[in-house]
């Protein structure tokens, strides 16, 4: 243990010469300042030029590198880089190289591995709106912080530009840019929260743009946001509406594997609720639920008050301007968890491999007295299916022999009359009989519904004078609803 | 209306227009030659539209940097959103034209003391991306103003560039005194300027393992956990992982930090709650466990980890490699929550071989009918790897609940039935480790087995099946005749099977000697006579020299009673485990290997362990907690690699039965003594820092001075151990060259340093003597070395006691490794070293013999060393001529050998030994010898090459040196 602060000599170049034993004179460089153990020695230009000049030599030496995320690529479905941004030094593409070598493996683009290693980088990618997003980073890094990262970069893209794909981004690179460069400064963090970020780079518009070319005044604010420093950060002040409004929707999706007699094998619930809040002012608001008891794993947006919560279950918050998401829970009680409905399903192939059967009836299960609507089945087959002849009672059916996909567009679901798809399937010929199982999907949305049972109770509003328009809605869709066969 | 809607369209083409997109089609040719017009031009709107350009280009990796100059002319400008692209421009490639960048200073100082603080910030921030040296100078004074701005948004900036220059020029950081600047922003009123000053500060620290500069008491602690509440979620996570590294007093101090930083398990952003989980992990270690609020936590700690499993995969993959840890830490956690882990048929493929992996972990008698019903339904998917994966799972499943080995059985036995091909392969496989841990229960399923024999295609499966035949060969009635039927393509097999099948006709000969012994003879002449596999051969003579002396040890040899394979022998061993919880959210716990171990230019290794309880003086709760790391005993079957069970299980079998004979059912290797060694395991892991310098530090073990010469001896032993292991009959130890005079006591100012290198154990080590000659006392030494050929670095301080006391002589010895930095040096070997005490710093240079650097792996096989001789060019040959040496040939292979210089091959050709050898360099450089040796002659001839014909030298005098000593 030393302290490094009194190991430097005060003048580095008189030194050497005299104490190196003479090797010096061959080498010409010498030690100028003691720094820490594993970084190296620094070299003054001016006792060596040669070695500064020549870029060889430097890269040749181990970078120790301070940021987090070093570059970021942006890399299309075909496996093209249509941008790169570098926040410090240049990295070159062929980093990329083993990325499209483990892409080369996955079988598809989902299944490429999120973290991978390589010599010298570690590249840290996600997969959205069929694009890649990879970053390299070169020290030890929390992969999640760098996830959770890239994740802001996507949606910052969707809510600037409506969608997040190659041509708009191409379409507004400029901006990107800016956006990349506001939101990361050596590797830290520096605006991710959407108001923020839209006080300083305002996001284009076709009118806005049309306006910019015509007058030359450009889409950069001029002056620091005022929330920026705040202590809520999430808030701008003076935000002023004519119609005071504040919308929340419940939204459940259902996780569950139900198996083959029908039985749920696990169940579980992920719920958020989204806000849309077009208040004036600095509005403070306290929301509180009829049955708080189900939520006892939650997250929350940054605005809302902990210890409130811990201490009253309700939720108190400042809220962001326009939307947000202000919480998510999960409910994974087994016996709370409603199964909507229940699919009866009968596929087989003859053993003689030369085709089979399917047969498959939905119907409501515990739907809580609500109407199921959007109810989509989607079965993988096993690769050996070449088509299928079916007929359905209700709404219409595919199957794509490419992706063996067949896709049952259902609708709405009529308890009076199930609805029915049967047929048959026909294999490859001289196919065996199919050795993997089909497995079934289930999309469905039932609205005014939280099929937890969540209920909001009151919302009210202090800090301001007006009176706001209210309003919460409920929706149960399917997530990951899976029936084996 | 029509009217409207045409209009509409139109303004829509124009808008299209108006899109950057244009700026992609500019034409190739003489493209960089317009620009450069373009951003001469007068007109301020051409120029700003030029470098929109330029910028377009840069994102798609086009070099736009030759336009340097003329970006940077455009940089002097009112215009906001101009001067931003500029700094955007600037940014990226300031680092490839440094010269070009300083012709961008003046209007950065001037644009630091802006009115406007967003320029302000601005400015300093791009400052400090430009990384050359001449421009820091400039940088310090705008960079002192803005830390202490009226603005917090400069000051956090500025915080953030204090880092950013720290890590261009640390010096000059210190000297500025930024550092303290730094640490008073921690007390900063605005919270995200706190949390980004410990950003910068913990970033700093990590190249400064030894430095206290986030110097952590209850005071800033109290401070951090504050701002923790306020500040934005990426500066949440830079304090989480800050407080992780603080060491609480007592269990009351741990308590109140765990009570404050459990909301942060309820954040949305799955970062900051994984940050906190590992803050929990480590401090809950030191509560007592009959403690209300250790329940309570527990309980919390649940909830937020199976939420982590709805996110996005790629955040499920990296929590689930975490839980992954912290199942094997503490299975109470998430014991209930089996089903969360249950497969899911769209989840990626990653994420299910994780989920699997969990499920396995998790499984116990309460829940294994619901694994194994699920485990079942996997192995009927589609994905190969999974379902491969599956069933060993239902394998592992047997091994690790005993009361379900039986279901276990049957729903293999089910899957053989699918006579899906590799399902059936990889039952059979499972199904013989099963026969292993249980023996003598479930025999009755091996004529199932035998009926799809035919079918084994992998050499695994194969092997496996083989086993079983051979070890069940009494119950079998016409097992000679199966295992008669591999024979056939013997030579066609893999050696798995190969050696496998000769062990397994051995057995069946012991068994039933008297059918048996014409296919026992044809097994063992194929093995000896027809087999070019030195392995393959030698167990063929072996149990041929068995038989034939003494059929009775044969029996008791070939027959032996095996020891039970254990249950859990793919868990992480437990200091490792520990280490690796210190570590949740990093990547060192995706890939479950100390941060050491793979970390390029990781600075300064710290091993963080986790602090043990103190305080009550119930030493033996603190026994039972599993949290000292040295002194429980480590279980007695952990083997280090966390390579597949199955496949270690396999590999032990397949070891040559000589060592199983003897040895008593248990571990072949002591490795209960690892753990002993504390850092000693991460070593052998991490293969780059020696055992002794971590074995201090972590768990407050006798005040952190241990004498090192105390050291150097244990570290051997540890070595010895893994050498015999390696079974080779080890001569003597490293040659060690005597030890010369490398700092004058006149030079050193009454400091004598005498010293050589050894290498002991893999670990390089520099030994020194140390005189005091002056009339004081020195203290307060350490020791640095300057870029060198191989990266050597001191593995940890120099461990002086001192004082050291006028006339005193003591003995140090420095591990080294080579994580260094790198630059040739003239010669190679020359190592320049500087130490510093009390008195001064001085600097003295040093020759190392190559040798230290030959690794202990450098043995080449065969081939491998023909087809390179023959691979590099012999411009790179080098011959030199050793006189004056007297030992015959095989004494000088030992010799040589004991400096892990191996000998691969021997020619005897009229008279002359020809041995040929191989090393291998820490930095993976091979050398390749030829040594000749002439009966009766003092004179050796030896003949070299390598790629890196610059080593010649340096080998030759190695080879000299330790032959004639």
């Amino acid at each position: 243990m030393y302290c490094s602060c009194c190991f430097s000599l005060p003048n580095s170049s008189g030194f050497s010469v005299a104490t190196m034993n003479g090797q010096l004179k061959k080498c010409h460089i010498a030690i100028t300042s003691f720094i820490d153990s594993c970084s190296p020695f620094l070299i003054p230009s001016s006792l060596s030029p040669s070695l500064c000049d020549s870029s060889h030599n430097l890269d040749s030496l181990p970078i120790v590198a301070v940021e987090m995320i070093h570059s970021l690529f942006l890399i299309n479905h075909s496996g093209d880089i249509f941008l790169e941004k570098h926040w410090k030094s240049v990295i070159g593409r062929s980093v990329c190289d083993y990325f499209f070598e483990a892409k080369e493996k996955a079988a598809e683009p989902e299944d490429v591995p999120p973290v991978l290693q390589t010599p010298h980088h570690y590249l840290i990618s996600i997969y959205r709106d069929r694009l890649f997003f990879l970053s390299v980073i070169q020290t030890e890094a929390p992969p999640l912080f760098v996830i959770e990262f890239l994740h802001r970069v996507v949606e910052t893209f969707q809510d600037y530009f409506g969608e997040c794909s190659e041509t708009v981004i191409k379409d507004n690179v400029v901006t990107v840019y800016e956006l990349l460069e506001e939101m990361l400064d050596n590797g830290f963090p520096l605006a991710t929260e959407s108001n923020i970020l839209k006080e300083m780079i305002r996001p284009p518009t076709i009118l806005r743009t049309m306006v910019n070319t015509l007058t030359g005044t450009s889409n950069f604010e001029e002056r620091l946001p005022s929330g920026q420093l705040s202590t809520i950060p999430w808030r701008r002040s003076g935000v002023k509406y004519t119609n005071n409004e504040a919308y929340f929707d419940v939204i459940e999706e259902i996780d569950a594997i139900v198996d083959k007699s029908g039985t749920t094998v696990c169940a579980e619930i992920q719920g958020v609720i989204e806000a849309c809040v077009k208040l004036t002012g600095m509005p403070d608001l306290t929301l509180s639920f009829m049955n708080p008891r189900l939520l006892d794993d939650v997250s929350f947006h940054p605005c809302v008050r902990f210890k409130r919560w811990e201490a009253e279950r309700v939720l108190s918050f400042i809220p962001p301007d326009g939307n947000f998401t202000l919480m998510s829970y999960h409910v994974n009680a087994q016996n709370l968890v409603a199964i909507p409905v229940y699919v009866k399903q009968n596929i087989s192939f003859f053993e003689s491999g030369s085709g089979g059967r399917l047969d498959l009836t939905a119907g409501p299960k515990q739907t809580m007295g609500k109407t199921v609507e959007g109810l989509v089945i989607t079965v993988h087959m096993p690769k050996a299916v070449l088509s299928a002849s079916l007929t359905a009672t209700q709404g219409s059916y595919t199957y794509d022999p490419a992706t063996k996909v067949l896709v049952w567009d259902i609708g709405r679901l009529n308890p009076q009359k199930l609805p029915n798809l049967r047929g048959s399937l026909s294999l490859q010929a001289g196919a065996p009989k199919p050795e993997d199982n089909p497995s079934i999907n289930i999309a469905l949305k039932i609205q005014q519904l939280a099929i937890s049972g969540l209920k909001v109770n009151r919302l009210d509003m202090y800090g301001e004078k007006y009176k706001p328009f209210k309003g919460v809605k409920y929706v149960t869709k399917a997530g990951k609803f899976q029936v084996r066969t | 209306m029509q009217e409207w809607a045409n209009q509409l369209c139109e303004n829509r083409q124009f808008g299209s227009k108006m899109t950057d997109s244009k700026y992609f089609t500019t034409t190739k040719k003489g493209e960089i030659f317009e620009l450069k017009a373009e951003l001469n031009s007068d007109k301020k709107e051409k120029k700003k539209e030029a470098v929109k350009k330029v910028i377009a280009s840069m994102t798609v990796g086009k070099d736009v940097s030759a336009l340097f100059p003329d970006v940077v002319n455009c940089m002097q400008t009112d215009n906001l959103e101009l001067k931003k692209l500029v700094y955007l421009y600037l940014m990226n490639y300031a680092k490839s034209q440094p010269d070009m960048a300083i012709m961008a200073v003046n209007t950065f100082v001037k644009d630091c003391e802006d009115p406007n603080p967003l320029i302000r910030a601005l400015a300093v921030r791009t400052m400090g991306c430009i990384r050359v040296d001449k421009i820091t100078e400039y940088l310090c004074e705008p960079l002192r103003k803005c830390l202490k701005d009226e603005d917090p948004y400069v000051r956090k900036t500025a915080a953030v560039c204090v880092a950013k220059l720290h890590d261009i020029n640390a010096q000059l950081v210190e000297d500025q005194g930024f550092l303290d600047t730094l640490k008073d922003l921690i007390s900063d009123s605005n919270p995200m300027v706190v949390a980004n000053a410990v950003a910068a500060l913990s970033e700093i620290a990590e190249s400064h393992p030894n430095s206290n500069l986030l110097d952590l008491n209850p005071q800033s602690i109290n401070k951090l956990l504050t701002a923790l509440n306020e500040c934005t979620e990426w500066g949440q996570i830079f304090i989480l992982d800050c407080l992780a590294n603080y060491t609480p007093r007592d269990d009351r101090e741990s308590q109140s930090i765990c009570e404050r930083v459990t909301p942060r398990l309820s954040h949305a952003n799955s970062a900051v709650v994984l940050s906190a989980v590992k803050v929990l992990m480590k401090f809950m270690e030191m509560l007592p466990k009959d403690l209300d609020y250790y329940g309570t936590l527990l309980k919390k700690l649940a909830p937020p980890l199976v939420t982590l499993l709805s996110a996005e995969p790629e955040l499920q993959y990296v929590a689930l490699r975490n839980i992954n840890l912290i199942v094997q830490k503490r299975p109470e956690i998430l014991k209930h929550e089996m089903k969360v882990f249950f497969v899911k048929y769209n989840d990626p493929i990653y994420v299910k071989l994780e989920k699997l992996d969990i499920m396995i972990r998790l499984a116990s008698q309460a829940n294994i009918a619901q694994v194994l019903a699920e485990l079942k339904e996997y192995a009927t998917e589609v994905d190969v790897d999974f379902v491969r994966k599956a069933v060993r799972a239902i394998g592992r499943c047997a091994i690790k609940v005993e009361q379900s080995a039986e279901r276990c059985v049957s729903t293999l036995l089910d899957l053989i039935q699918t006579k899906v091909n590799y399902v059936v392969q990889e039952a059979i496989v499972v199904i013989k480790d099963i026969f292993r841990k249980y023996p003598n229960k479930y025999e009755s399923v091996i004529a199932t087995l035998c009926e799809n024999l035919d079918s084994l295609d992998e050499p695994e499966a194969r092997a496996a099946m083989i086993w079983i035949v051979g070890e069940y060969a009494e119950r079998i009635d016409n097992a000679d005749e199966l295992l008669e039927s591999f024979l056939e393509g013997f030579h066609d097999e893999s050696t798995q099977v190969q050696l496998q099948l000769l062990t397994a006709i051995v057995k069946l000969f012991l068994k039933k000697p008297t059918e048996t012994q014409e296919l026992v003879q044809q097994v063992l002449s194929l093995a000896t006579q027809d087999s070019d596999n030195p392995d393959l051969r030698d167990r063929g003579y072996i149990y041929w020299r068995l038989l034939s002396t003494d059929p009775v040890a044969a029996k008791e040899v070939v027959l032996a009673e095996k020891p039970l394979i254990s249950e859990e022998t793919d868990l992480i061993e437990p200091t490792l485990l520990e280490e690796l919880i210190c570590h949740i959210g990093t990547l060192a716990s995706v890939y479950h290997k100390p941060p050491s171990a793979f970390v390029e230019g990781s600075r300064g290794v710290q091993h963080k362990r986790i602090p043990i309880r103190s305080g009550s003086g119930e030493s033996s709760e603190s026994q039972d907690t599993g949290g000292a790391p040295g002194a429980t005993e480590a279980p007695a079957a952990v083997i280090p690699s966390q390579g597949d069970l199955l496949g270690d299980l396999l590999n032990l079998d397949l070891t040559p039965p000589t060592s199983t004979a003897g040895a008593p059912p248990g571990p072949p290797m002591p490795m209960g003594g690892m753990d002993l060694l504390g850092g000693g395991l991460d070593s052998l892991l991490g293969g780059d820092i020696g055992g002794s310098p971590s074995m201090g530090s972590g768990f407050g073990a006798p005040a952190a001075v241990m004498p090192s010469s105390l050291n150097a001896p244990v570290g051997g032993g540890l070595g010895d151990l893994f050498d015999l292991g390696g079974g080779v009959g080890m001569p003597m130890g490293t040659f060690v060259p005597p030890k010369t005079l490398w700092l004058p006591a006149m030079k050193g100012k009454g400091l004598e340093i005498m010293g050589t290198f050894a290498r002991r154990a893999g670990v390089i080590q520099m030994e020194m003597t140390l005189t005091n000659k002056a009339m004081s006392v020195m203290t307060d030494f350490a020791i640095q070395f300057n870029r060198n050929s191989f990266g050597l670095a001191p593995a940890g301080p120099l461990q002086v006691p001192t004082p050291l006391s006028p006339n005193q002589t003591i003995d140090v010895s420095l591990p080294l490794n080579n994580g260094g930095p790198v630059m040739k040096m003239e010669p190679l070997n020359n190592l320049q070293v500087a130490v510093k005490n009390n008195i001064d710093v001085f600097y003295f240079s040093c020759q190392y013999p190559i040798s230290m650097l030959f690794v202990e792996d450098g043995k080449m096989d065969r081939q491998v060393f023909l087809a390179t001789w023959k691979d590099i060019p012999n411009e790179n040959e080098a011959q030199f001529q050793i006189n004056d040496c007297h030992l015959n040939s095989d004494a000088a292979s030992n010799k040589l050998q004991g400096s892990n210089v191996f000998t691969i091959a021997k020619r005897t050709v009229e008279g002359q030994d020809m041995l040929y050898q191989s090393m291998k360099l820490t930095n993976g450089i091979c050398v390749l010898t030829e040594l000749r040796v002439q009966t009766g002659s003092p004179t050796y001839t030896v003949s070299l090459k390598c790629r890196a014909a610059e080593v010649s030298q340096c080998v030759f005098q190695c080879y000299e040196a330790a032959l004639k000593n």
